[in-house]
């Protein structure tokens, strides 16, 4: 059974289709979204019922801090730009699809895979794991084997042993990577709205239970389209500059 | 057995669940494997033969399978050595490696069966030594092969000692036990495990003592460790059980085998301490290089290593300790192929006599252009005498000896433009003149033996004779293995090109010089 999983598509119409695509393609049969389904991107509706229609087929999806944003309101601490973009997207979205987003769970389980857009320790506190030490608190906060989480936008790939030794790695896409049991694993797959690692293409990871492997891809995707949008919206032109140069 | 120096303070509480019930015993059957006998109880790990239970497939290929011997739980250096060969076998393939069947985890019982390689390791050669020259040479020629083969797979070894080097019937070098080794792909599990620098201590590199683990020239550092003690008898570093006498290493160097051996060819001298420098950067950059070498003794560039009959002073000594005080390496990531790529071996097929003026002058200007982009580039310049299938005696007489002293000049001066314009160093520039009937396929042997990744050579200018001879690079485009660059001299198109270059021509968009490029 392969499991696509996709976090951070940040209303880019443009990428999510490449990426499910990708994804069927290598034959993905479950889907899971690990939220930031909007905000930054200028097709937040599209993205919204793509999502819905996934769940629909049986994905599994958790709440992202952007779609709390657009739901409750800009949070006070939010920059001024991000601010002007959760009262665009708001706009943008009809009252089933706002239901749609406010219905989201912070977390999913399935079998001994937990789904978390932040972190396992206080989902709903929107902490960064940014380095091993997060990495590490998360997984403690949690008996699961396997975490995958968004939020933090480059791919990366953390491991605890059972003494306690952490490490992390920056994996090469299109590498399947053994993850053996005996270990715990923290997934990041990497944003697929809006990569950050220097790469514009796409990021999303799929995970094979047959024999617990997990695989890292990047799509390349029209991300000229996707940036004139936004400028055609009036958001800010940074969110388009962006996604060009994959910063 | 070689000592191995790992961090032993660590309880390890999570493998929970291997070796339970029954301990293994002939006629058991784990997954669909059952064991037949065990043959060989190591340190690490049991190694018992198995057959595959209901087989289907190729029933020639013998098959191991290999058990971590787990002591009540608490070693973090078997369970993460294993797990890391766990990890990486699948990944490798060819034919300096077991071919990996299957593996177990750890919470049922851990193994990994693969296939057989038959006879011993070369461990037991080392009681041996000093060996013949031209065994040591034969040696070093095939394991620097299959040491090139790895690290294009992006792996690092990290333990290349005797003991983990067979060989197959047909003397190809096969790489065991990867339980130190670091594969660019994969997560490094031992990276973070250990507080002890890991490897065998007489084989460790410099930087392998500093926590280096990804750079492909520790393996060649190690394969020189190996070669000076199958050369002289004795071990260039000795035997150190503490970290403080790895560093040793850093500062002290070992004694020039020439003088343990006095039959020791300098250029041999040479291959070896040049293994052996401290600094990765002035090793050979890759096992290619050094394979290139080993196979052609007189195209080895002789420095004051070749020359070397004591060791360095004390007032030299004491300054590398003092340096290497302070000088820990940077942790910059770089992958294992990224050295492969920035040391690639260029060969510039030149057709000496044949060729028009303004061919091989077009064929130098893109060959310097090539080696120009890559500091790190070997050039191998060679020229194919032609030769008859019969009578190849003729060549062994005085007539054929000038004739091939006459081409190796004229190569030279072929060569010296670029010689000179990068003042190439240390070997980067060897010569070779070939002797064979065909001329494509001694071109395309060539390449193949020395692990050549771009060849470069000219279009035969006149299309009546190529009419008449067929075209020499159109062969090497279609039947060589890495990248091939034909070059033409500006001035007319012609219709009558071979098919083939003709075609790259056209996709790479250029109408001058054509380029396949393989992978």
């Amino acid at each position: 059974m392969k499991t696509a999983l996709l976090a951070d598509l940040h209303a880019n119409r443009e990428a999510v289709e490449a990426v499910l695509d990708h994804a069927r393609t290598q034959g993905a049969q479950r889907w899971v979204l690990l939220g930031d389904f909007v905000g930054y991107g200028a097709d937040p509706a599209w993205v919204v019922d793509q999502v819905r229609e996934l769940v629909r087929q049986g994905a599994l999806v958790v709440m992202g801090n952007h779609d709390q944003a657009v739901v409750r309101g800009a949070a006070p601490h939010m920059r001024p730009d991000a601010r002007y973009v959760v009262e665009w997207t708001r706009a943008q979205l009809d009252a089933a699809q706002l239901d749609f987003l406010a219905s989201l769970p912070m977390t999913q389980r399935h079998g001994d895979q937990l789904y978390v857009h932040a972190n396992a320790w206080a989902p709903a506190g929107w902490d960064y794991i940014q380095s091993r030490l997060e990495a590490v608190r998360s997984l403690h906060a949690t008996e699961c084997r396997y975490t995958f989480c968004g939020h933090m936008h480059e791919p990366k790939l953390y491991n605890l042993s059972s003494t306690g030794k952490a490490g992390d790695f920056v994996p090469t896409p299109g590498v399947a990577i053994p993850l053996p049991p005996h270990r715990q694993w923290l997934v990041i797959p990497g944003s697929a709205g809006q990569p950050r690692d220097g790469n514009p293409a796409a990021c999303y990871a799929m995970f094979d239970e047959s024999d617990s492997s997990l695989t890292f891809h990047r799509v390349p995707y029209d991300h000229d389209s996707a940036g004139a949008k936004i400028l055609d919206a009036k958001l800010p032109q940074r969110l388009a500059s962006r996604l060009e140069d994959g910063h | 057995m070689d000592p191995k120096l790992y961090s032993n303070s660590l309880g390890y509480s999570g493998a929970g669940g291997q070796n339970a019930g029954s301990p293994l015993a002939p006629g058991m059957v784990i997954d669909r494997f059952e064991l037949v006998e065990k043959l060989h109880v190591g340190g690490m790990a049991h190694l018992w033969k198995v057959v595959e239970v209901n087989h289907q497939g190729d029933s020639r290929l013998q098959l191991i399978m290999k058990v971590p011997r787990i002591k009540g739980g608490e070693d973090p250096a078997t369970i993460v050595g294993f797990e890391v060969e766990q990890m990486i076998m699948p990944m490798l393939s060819g034919r300096h490696v077991p071919k990996f069947i299957a593996k177990g985890d750890f919470t049922r019982q851990p193994y990994i069966v693969m296939e057989r390689i038959e006879g011993v390791s070369l461990r037991p050669r080392l009681d041996e030594a000093p060996l013949a020259i031209d065994e040591v040479i034969e040696i070093g020629s095939r394991v620097a092969t299959a040491l090139h083969e790895l690290h294009r797979q992006h792996l690092v070894h990290l333990d290349v000692k005797p003991s983990n080097i067979m060989f197959r019937a047909d003397g190809t070098a096969v790489l065991v036990d990867f339980g130190l080794s670091r594969h660019d792909h994969l997560p490094d599990l031992l990276d973070e495990e250990f507080t002890l620098p890991m490897g065998t201590g007489p084989y460790m590199s410099p930087e392998q003592v500093q926590f280096v683990r990804n750079d492909p020239r520790s393996d060649l550092f190690a394969l020189g460790v190996m070669l000076y003690h199958f050369t002289t008898g004795e071990r260039p570093f000795g035997q150190p059980e503490s970290v403080r006498g790895l560093r040793r290493r850093l500062y002290v160097d070992p004694v020039p085998p020439r003088t343990l051996r006095p039959d020791c060819p300098p250029w041999l001298q040479e291959v070896i301490l040049h293994c052996l420098e401290v600094k990765p950067e002035r090793r050979y950059q890759t096992a290619a290089q050094l394979a290139l070498d080993l196979q052609d003794p007189s195209q080895v560039a002789l420095t004051r290593r070749a020359e070397k009959l004591q060791r360095s002073g004390a007032i030299k000594t004491f300054k590398r300790w003092f340096f290497a005080l302070g000088a820990e390496p940077g942790q910059e990531r770089a992958q294992v192929t990224e050295q492969l790529d920035r040391s690639p071996i260029i060969m510039a097929a030149v057709d000496i006599d044949h060729a028009t003026t303004e061919l091989l002058q077009q064929l130098r200007e893109t060959v310097r252009r090539i080696v120009l982009t890559e500091p790190g580039a070997r050039l191998a310049c060679i020229s194919v005498m032609k030769i008859a299938r019969i009578g190849m005696d003729d060549l062994v007489d005085a007539d054929g000896r000038s004739r091939h002293v006459k081409q190796l000049v004229a190569l030279k001066h072929w060569a010296r433009p670029i010689s000179k314009a990068l003042s190439l160093e240390e070997g980067r520039l060897t010569f070779h003149v070939l002797e064979a009937p065909d001329v494509a396929a001694a071109i395309i042997e060539f390449a193949q033996r020395n692990h050549a990744d771009h060849i470069v050579m000219g279009a035969r200018g006149a299309s009546t004779l190529r009419r008449l001879l067929g075209s020499v690079s159109s062969q090497v485009v279609a039947q060589s293995d890495c990248t091939v660059t034909v070059v033409r001299a500006a001035g007319p198109t012609e219709d009558s090109r071979p098919a083939a270059v003709a075609a790259a021509a056209a996709s790479a968009g250029r109408p001058a010089d054509a380029t396949v490029d393989r992978p």
